[in-house]
């Protein structure tokens, strides 16, 4: 489905990513790992188009996405949910929803995606007229994917669902990406809480210094002495 | 709703307005029409700019699109006899290209907030010295004058001025476009892009909205509306001046009142404008004549009015953000939805 090969990408003068080669098949969670730093949002944020790679190659379903702004990313599919969620916090729920369904092929389809993700999600339904800003945090993660959702995309990427909230609110958020892959969308998803992402993901990679060290089934990371020690403190 | 119903009181008293400041003001209707016509002009132009300045692109630019608007369209007739019917679009051609050669830049970089309007602030400037520069063609900075086609009304040359009923209602149908025009943007998808854009610039982009496109065409239809309310100033006035029309002192004004009036609602530009006009007319008027304060200061009592204008100003930023119409229509929503006063569980 989404195809990454040898992919640099920087800031400036700096770079963050090095020759990143990776791929996400329909249905798959996968999960990319790594401490502060190694270059996981980056990683998504050149998926999603907002940071233009400066070499390699990347196709959504076969159509190239080199060079791509993110307003054409979005439309083969791919939705980015960005790190700390960034819900437009002046705007109500229902008005961020909205926002979700800007692109054209969406705008057509918003009432039924919008009972779709109130169905997904009633405590959003509860709250549609509230400013977006005044949600709890976990509230709010779920109105960032369900704005995600809107645009009707096929791969969802994750940054760090569960940065800044409450160990419970995590369990929560962790059963929001189950409910979603359970409808159907595949999901890459960034963590730094290592343990519990790898028990929903099928696979994950394990990010160092801009750099893929390891890429393996989640239950053999899980196993692996190195990864317990370094990212579990087991 | 209440837009409505506004409107259907207010449409039929702004249209016998005319009738009615001849009945209460016989001998001097020329004058009170004179500030309606002035009230409608500017208020179109704030209007526009309020289209950009409500999603946090505080331009300090659009002196220079007024500018354009009033001295393209002059130029356009002095010295190659084209009609204002031709002018005026041209001229709002000329602004909207100004306006996308700044505005790609900026949007593209990403420069907003302070940088945005010292950026604005530079181009209004530049105009400002290239109609100073111009002087042979322009007048320099005593202004120049739209010549004059034949007396009286001409509608070949645009040129309504000595009639003021006439004047009036071309600015007040000019001015209903204006509100019309805010009401679509208000209305589209792309009030929400700019919104979130204004919000969050990255998670805008995220969610697949062209940010640098959305801003873009608002600047094009502000840059638009701010020309054509030039040149209907120009074409009225029979006089522009880098000072009048076109400049920082423009800019600012435009600012200040859309500021005074409220950004985020339709009537808040206008509100500013009759604000703006009839405190500086009153304080002109009331200061210039008063004997105590001319004794008191001397002469130093005509640049009086302004300074109390920016006092007043300064006061309005501070206590009341959301200008004149907007902290009132926000008290009357208040009253409204809670008929009694907040309970102390609220108040604790």
């Amino acid at each position: 489905m989404l195809e990454l090969s040898d992919i640099d990408a920087g800031y400036g003068g700096f770079q963050a990513l090095f020759g990143i080669s990776m791929s996400v098949q329909p249905g798959e969670v996968v999960a990319v790992i790594g401490s502060n730093g190694a270059g996981k949002t980056t990683l998504l944020r050149v998926i999603s188009g907002l940071l233009p790679a400066s070499s390699g190659a990347m196709s959504m379903e076969g159509v190239s996405l080199r060079q791509t702004p993110p307003h054409r990313i979005i439309e083969t599919g791919i939705a980015h949910v960005p790190e700390g969620r960034r819900l437009f916090p002046r705007l109500s729920v229902e008005s961020n929803l909205k926002i979700g369904a800007f692109i054209p092929a969406a705008r057509k389809k918003f009432e039924e995606r919008l009972a779709f993700v109130y169905e997904l999600f009633p405590r959003l339904k509860e709250r549609r007229a509230q400013l977006a800003g005044t949600l709890s945090g976990g509230e709010q993660q779920m109105c960032a994917i369900a704005r995600a959702l809107m645009s009707g995309p096929k791969l969802v990427l994750l940054d760090e669902p569960s940065m800044g909230l409450a160990p419970v609110i995590v369990a929560q958020v962790f059963d929001l990406v189950r409910r979603i892959r359970r409808e159907g969308y595949t999901v890459l998803i960034v963590e730094q809480n290592v343990r519990q992402v790898l028990k929903i993901a099928d696979r994950a990679y394990l990010l160092e210094v801009g750099r893929i060290k390891a890429s393996e089934p989640a239950a053999e990371l899980v196993a692996s002495d190195e990864i317990r020690k370094a990212y579990m403190g087991i | 709703m209440r837009v409505s119903r506004t409107a259907l009181i207010g449409l039929p008293i702004l249209i016998a307005l005319p009738l009615i400041v001849h009945l209460l003001f016989g001998g001097s209707e020329k004058y009170y029409l004179h500030l309606l016509i002035q009230i409608l002009i500017w208020s179109f132009i704030y209007t526009g700019w309020s289209l950009m300045g409500r999603f946090g692109l505080t331009s300090l630019g659009h002196g220079a699109f007024t500018g354009i608007g009033a001295y393209a369209t002059v130029l356009l007739w002095n010295y190659a006899g084209l009609t204002p019917w031709l002018g005026v679009p041209v001229a709002m051609v000329i602004a909207v290209v100004v306006a996308l050669l700044v505005g790609y830049p900026c949007f593209h970089m990403r420069i907003t907030g302070h940088y945005f309007a010292l950026l604005t602030l530079a181009l209004t400037e530049f105009i400002r010295l290239c109609i100073v520069g111009l002087r042979d063609y322009t007048g320099g900075s005593l202004g120049t004058q739209p010549r004059r086609y034949g007396d009286g009304v001409s509608l070949y040359a645009m040129q309504f001025e000595p009639d003021r009923v006439l004047s009036y209602y071309i600015v007040l149908t000019l001015w209903l476009v204006g509100l019309y025009i805010w009401w679509r943007v208000d209305r589209s998808m792309d009030r929400f892009a700019l919104d979130a854009a204004s919000q969050d610039e990255e998670a805008a982009a995220s969610v697949g909205i062209n940010v640098t496109r959305e801003k873009l065409k608002v600047t094009a239809i502000s840059a638009a509306m701010c020309a054509l309310g030039g040149a209907i100033y120009g074409q009225y006035q029979m006089y522009i001046g880098p000072d009048t029309i076109a400049g920082l002192s423009v800019s600012l004004n435009i600012v200040f009142a859309c500021i005074a009036g409220g950004l985020w609602v339709m009537l808040g530009p206008t509100v500013g404008a009759v604000f703006t006009q009839v405190l500086s007319e009153v304080l002109r008027v009331s200061m210039q004549s008063s004997v105590t304060l001319q004794a008191l200061f001397g002469s130093a009592v005509l640049a009086l009015d302004t300074l109390i204008y920016g006092l007043l100003l300064i006061l309005f930023i501070i206590y009341m953000p959301k200008g004149i119409l907007g902290a009132l229509l926000e008290k009357r929503e208040k009253t409204s939805s809670a008929p009694t006063p907040p309970s102390r569980a609220v108040l604790r």
